[in-house]
């Protein structure tokens, strides 16, 4: 069997998984499309069936000429008019049959391979909601996407053509070939010399096929992402006026797989090339040789005649394989390629330990407790410390700690530990007594609610974006919560003026709204639910002041009954807590209420107000103006 | 001579409802293009307007510069199917002179027939090489053409377009519509020649045979034209309806994959596998439409064709029986109809791919028939050559309005002038119109009446790149592209090299944690900037602006999740680095609003307060209120 290689060797500027380009895999095309039988198996039987019907038809489709000769050599040369009429009945009888078969392939196809298709997207759909944020850190969205539009394309035209017709051909092949041994077996083998080098022309042509196939599709994956960033950034292409810089690079990479496309064109033209060549050659040979053979009496030119016809029915099953070897190629690394997604390990769902680690370490009442937490991000560098190295916290119930630190010190990735977005390599998380790690994620999601630093919202509805915290039950309730998170967030008055209110849609990722507005939905979809607790990382930073103070005012009381941890930049949110905590060096150095720190911890006091010498320092640079 | 049937499966591969996705922007259902300014839902729906002709119009301009090329390929092509096609001529020979010649012991027919067919296999093998690298060359140049024109006017739309066509149905344009075309163009051309070739061919053959059998024949492509009609209607609405879905299959995904955090926090997972799933099977529907649109067209044009060739046979031997045709004529004709008939389904594999690229033209035509909101001048003017010391210019709004299009106003009329070199604060509530007051300057949006000047020139008489020169706006998202710290950071400036990289960090206070990433200037930042803080990313963001060395530095919020000391280094910088330069700054701390020169207030779309921040924060307007609460805040 064809082998060929998965080195990738995609040379582009845009990041890329790191995964996807590891280089040699070697593994075979027909391995990689045989991974496909679960989402083909439901439809097995129609699969089969219209193969079935597919040889039949092209059987059909072989004897129709045949019995059109033999109309003309018996009864039309014969003038025998009811042998007419009956031929014709035959060829009006074989002609519908053909055009029904031919039709009954198509539609015991068409919807059964557009419903795998759509079960393998929605299996890459599904999967990928389900796969660490630590994958999707890494994957860029474009060549996700490019697996489930472009590669399941592919994989559905495998199916369709390539699968069957490499069987249908193949076969024909093989009877062919026996035929022409048959009829004169010395012109069959002139006939079949070809083989032998054509299946290692086909093979080698596979192997770079695949490659370049790969390649290729990997291209399409980045272009992909430097379109989504282009719209994702738009504000800051425009706001540089780098349009052109961007449709540079944009042009660069459509280049690229220009090249790539061209190279896959230069190999395709000359698999089909060799294909008709060497096939026509060995044509040209036993025509010759038959010629000679009739002129020494040892063939009738009658079957040379139709050894050459049966040969010449063989053209294209011959010619076909090459693309059809092409589609498979392409296919093969379509379903390598949506594999290794599939391939990757979910979250595993290790929790629920009933008992468990639980009991021991257990607080009455418990709250928010890291102990010794450490983490460090799975492709940081070898070598580089932790991003947390330790950390110890307690937040007790229904208390709120503020969670201090320098740009950069690791207050995200703490938060993000909480609702398990990512799992401390070390130490534990408990909450009310309960180890997060044995918990499953759904139950850990359920007790926390984040609003996140980026407030990324969706392209549906305010009420639905909002809704999505969490809050169940009927209508009625579902209303009374909303109205209740706007509240808190103080975004009743701007929502109320949107043009249909709550309805309102925000448009891709909330782009359609302000900073400040869309913050406050995210603080809203946050607290909507009534969490345990309460994950907010700087909740006010795009707020004016104006809107942050009642902002606050209405939080407080939501904080009240709330364990709460709140990434605090300033000390207008640092307010909203009970205690603050200081992360610095991967680890909590302090703890205490916010005016206890600002006397006593110099770090703490030069974060929130940045110093007595950096006040003198910035003295000095205003009268500098 | 004998059949030369080329046993190609009529059925053969191609022909399926292979298209890929395209994306067809499906006008109104009457099939006239939707009202231009049509009805926000065209966005939602995905149906921009399409002016009548212009898919076909976007063709033809596509492929205008590849005219020789596609001739070429043309030539080779037909060239290639004569050689092809040659074999009954030699077999002929073969019997009818080369066998008598060697028998009377010539060998030289022999030779002819050797070369002949060596000949004819050379040239058929060569121009197929030749046919599949032109065609592709021509293809690909296409594509990447179209590529480019998409993308070019996609970055010239405006914000405005953008908030409401969404990244997804961009990247659906520029890969799933794009991919249908090709598919037009490699498979097409050739599917097109060999149809109309052949047609001919036999065509005239069969009249010369028989004038009668030869019209009759001809008679038949009256059902079957009437079979391509239907086809091509009910092909057409498949695969705009199939485009649509797939733009939303991916509308949908890549918003998920760009929140998965808030997903997986909230818990969305099951919410959205169902609606996933919906938008799923309403493709998998249109999908199934499209291929079975055209296994029908397979199903009618085949009976048609086999009907008729039995119709005719019968006929034609009636005419023997009768004496009226000669029987060889019948042998002959009998045999080339089934050839007649042989392209039809080739012509529905063309046909299929027309109609599935024609559905995604649409679509591609409609977004790039869209104007830009802002469009660049015909004939740009020069800014005139700034003060002699003084890098700033002075900003002026002239009778400026601004509203949005569908009503509402935002900004009543106004007037204000930034005199140059002062920083100039903005404060006030949210929905105020501080923003749109840095977007009509940035020249994101242009204003309903009036001008907006920089140096007495209409910012809309700048040309891009003169504008960006003169103005510059940071906002609060400060969006990283994939790529390495120093490529965002450059992107202010792409000509400048790393040491001025460097010098933009170090003045904003960026050096620092960027050369304790693990490749320092040289990390990926990952997708959209995810290894770095939200303060670190507004962080390079401004030494982005710093680079870019504008004459008017627009700030909005850029500053909002920078921690004390980061913003107070900030502020340090811009200190030296504003000196003398024209800056609005839009700010919700007023620790960067007391080092302005001068502050306004906004209210409702009006400036309400204007002064220096110390004589405001000493009155008793709003801001001295919002003065009094920052400093109870800071405590």
């Amino acid at each position: 069997m064809a082998r060929r290689t998965l080195a990738v060797m995609a040379t582009t500027t845009c990041s890329t998984s790191p995964d996807e380009r590891t280089g040699a895999v070697r593994r075979s095309a027909v391995r990689s499309l045989l991974r496909l039988w679960p989402f083909v198996r439901p439809v097995r039987v129609r699969l089969f069936l219209a193969a079935g019907v597919a040889v039949v038809a092209s059987c059909l489709s072989v004897v129709i000429p045949l019995v059109l000769k033999w109309l003309v050599d018996g009864p039309v040369s014969h003038g025998d008019t009811g042998g007419v009429w009956l031929g014709g009945g035959y060829l009006l009888l074989l002609g519908v049959a053909e055009a029904l078969l031919f039709g009954l392939r198509r539609w015991l196809v068409s919807r059964p391979t557009a419903a795998v298709e759509a079960a393998m997207r929605e299996a890459l759909y599904r999967h990928m909601q389900r796969l660490p944020v630590a994958f999707h850190d890494r994957w860029a969205t474009g060549q996700l996407l490019s697996r489930a539009t472009t590669d399941l394309q592919l994989l559905r035209l495998f199916l369709v053509f390539p699968m069957t017709f490499l069987l249908v051909n193949g076969a024909t092949i093989v009877v062919g070939g026996v035929l022409l041994l048959v009829q004169q077996w010395t012109l069959g083998l002139v006939l079949l010399a070809p083989v032998l080098p054509l299946m290692v022309v086909c093979s080698v042509f596979q192997a770079q096929y695949g490659q370049a196939a790969r390649r290729a599709q990997d291209q399409v994956g980045d272009l992909t992402t430097v379109v989504e960033e282009s719209v994702l950034g738009i504000r800051i292409v425009k706001g540089f006026g780098r349009h052109r810089t961007q449709a540079r690079a944009f042009g660069e990479l459509a280049g690229a797989v220009r090249g790539t496309e061209l190279r896959k064109a230069r190999l395709l033209a000359a698999i089909w090339g060799v294909n008709t060549l060497l096939p026509e050659l060995a044509l040209g040979a036993a025509l010759v040789l038959g010629t000679v053979q009739v002129a020494d009496g040892q063939l009738s030119a009658g079957t040379l005649v139709a050894f050459l016809s049966t040969a010449l029915a063989l053209r294209w099953p011959v010619d076909s394989i090459g693309f059809l070897l092409a589609m498979s190629s392409a296919a093969a690394t379509a379903a390598d390629r949506y594999f290794e997604v599939l391939d990757e390990p979910p979250v595993a769902e290790d929790g629920a330990a009933p008992g468990g680690r639980t009991a021991d370490g257990e607080q009455p009442g418990g709250g928010l407790v890291f102990e010794g937490v450490e983490f460090r991000y799975p492709d940081a560098p070898p070598g580089s410390p932790p991003t947390l190295r330790g950390v110890d916290l307690h937040v007790r119930p229904g208390e709120t700690m503020a969670l201090v630190g320098a740009t950069g010190s690791g207050k995200t990735t703490l938060t993000a530990l909480v609702p398990r977005l990512y799992d401390p390599t070390a130490g534990r998380i408990t909450l009310d007594g309960r180890d997060l790690a044995t918990l499953t994620r759904e139950e850990a999601r359920t007790l926390v609610a984040v609003a996140f630093e980026e407030p990324t919202l969706f392209s549906t509805t305010v009420a639905e974006n909002v809704l999505m915290g969490g809050a169940d039950g009927p209508a009625a309730e579902r209303a009374a919560a909303l109205r209740r998170a706007l509240r808190v967030a103080q975004a009743e008055e701007f929502v109320a003026a949107l043009p249909q209110g709550t309805a309102t849609g925000v448009g891709e990722q909330g782009m359609t709204l302000s900073g400040g507005q869309r913050q406050r939905l995210a603080l809203a979809r946050a607290v909507v639910g009534r969490p345990r607790c309460l994950i907010l990382d700087d909740p006010l930073s795009a707020l004016d002041v104006h809107t942050e103070a009642r902002v606050e005012a209405a939080l407080r009381e939501v904080l009240a009954s709330t364990t709460a941890l709140v990434v605090a930049h300033r000390p207008s949110t640092v307010l909203l807590a009970d205690r603050v905590a200081l992360l610095s060096g991967g680890r909590i150095v302090a703890v205490g209420t916010h005016h206890q720190l600002l006397r006593e911890n110099a770090q703490y006091a030069a974060l929130m107000s940045g110093g007595p010498a950096r006040a003198t320092e910035r003295h000095e640079g205003e009268d500098g103006r | 001579m004998t059949t030369t049937e080329t046993g190609r499966p009529v059925d053969g591969p191609g022909g399926d409802g292979c298209g890929t996705d395209p994306s067809a922007a499906p006008p109104a259902a009457d099939g006239r293009p939707v009202p231009p300014g049509g009805a926000p839902d065209a966005f939602e729906a995905d149906l921009l307007p399409t002016p009548k002709g212009a898919s076909r119009a976007l063709l033809g301009s596509l492929l205008a510069p590849h005219r020789g090329r596609v001739w070429a390929a043309a030539v080779a092509l037909l060239l290639q199917q004569a050689a092809a096609q040659a074999s009954p001529l030699l077999v002929a020979y073969a019997l009818d002179r080369a066998v008598p010649a060697l028998r009377a012991g010539d060998r030289g027919p022999l030779l002819v027939l050797a070369v002949a067919a060596a000949l004819s296999a050379a040239v058929a093998g060569g121009l197929q090489w030749v046919f599949v690298r032109l065609s592709a060359r021509a293809g690909q140049d296409v594509l990447l053409d179209l590529r480019g024109r998409i993308f070019r006017h996609a970055q010239d739309l405006g914000l405005d377009f953008h908030e409401r066509y969404t990244s997804g149905r961009l990247i659906s344009r520029a890969t799933t519509d794009v991919e249908a075309l090709r598919e037009l163009l490699e498979e097409g051309l050739q599917e097109l020649v060999t149809v109309v070739l052949s047609t001919l061919y036999i065509s005239a053959l069969l009249l010369w045979l028989d004038l009668g059998l030869g019209v009759a024949a001809l008679l038949s492509a009256v059902p079957l034209a009437l079979l391509v009609r239907a086809f091509q209607r009910s092909s057409h609405r498949a695969y705009r309806a199939k485009s649509t879905a797939i733009a939303a299959v991916i509308v949908r995904f890549t918003e998920t994959l760009g929140g998965i955090r808030p997903v997986q926090a909230f818990r969305r997972e099951p919410a959205n596998d169902a609606a996933f799933a919906d938008l799923n099977a309403r493709h998998r529907q249109f999908n199934g439409d499209a291929i079975l649109a055209m296994a029908r067209f397979v199903v009618g044009s085949r009976m048609t064709a086999n009907v008729a060739i039995a119709a005719l046979v019968l006929w034609g031997a009636y005419r023997v029986a009768t004496g009226a045709l000669a029987l060889g004529v019948l042998a002959a004709a009998t045999l080339y109809l089934r050839r007649l008939y042989d392209p039809i389904d080739r012509l529905g594999v063309f046909l299929n791919s027309y109609e599935s690229a024609a559905a995604s033209l649409e679509k591609i035509a409609g977004l790039l028939a869209q104007r830009p909101s802002v469009p660049e001048p015909a004939l740009p003017r020069a800014l005139p050559p700034a003060a002699p010391g003084r890098p700033g210019r002075e900003v002026a709004f002239r009778g400026v309005r601004f509203g949005y299009r569908t009503g509402g106003e935002v900004l009543p009329r106004f007037d204000l002038t930034l005199a140059a070199g002062s920083t100039v604060a903005v404060v006030g509530a949210t929905g105020a119109g501080k923003s749109t007051l840095a977007r009509l300057l940035a020249r994101f949006h242009d204003p309903s009446e009036g001008r907006v000047e920089v140096d007495g020139v209409d910012l809309r008489e700048l040309s891009g790149a003169a504008l960006r020169r003169a103005v510059v706006m940071v906002t609060q998202e400060a969006f990283l592209f994939s790529g390495t710290v120093a490529d965002n950071i450059a992107l202010g400036r792409p000509d400048a090299d790393r040491a001025e990289v460097e010098g933009a960090a170090r003045a904003i206070g960026a050096h620092d944690f960027i050369a304790a990433l693990p490749d320092g200037y040289d990390t990926d930042v990952r997708k959209r900037g995810g290894r770095l803080s939200a303060g670190q990313r507004q962080l390079v963001g401004f030494a982005r602006a710093l680079l870019a060395d504008p004459a008017v530095l627009l700030l909005d919020e850029a500053t909002s999740s920078l921690d004390i000391p980061g913003e107070r280094a900030v502020q340090r910088a811009m200190g030296a680095v504003l000196h003398g330069r024209t800056a609005l700054v839009i700010a919700h701390r007023l620790s960067t609003v007391e080092s302005a020169d001068r502050v306004l207030v906004m209210a409702d779309g009006r400036v309400v307060e204007d002064g220096a921040p110390a004589a405001l924060a000493a009155g008793h307007g709003r801001y001295a209120a919002l003065h009094r609460a920052w400093r109870e805040s800071v405590g």
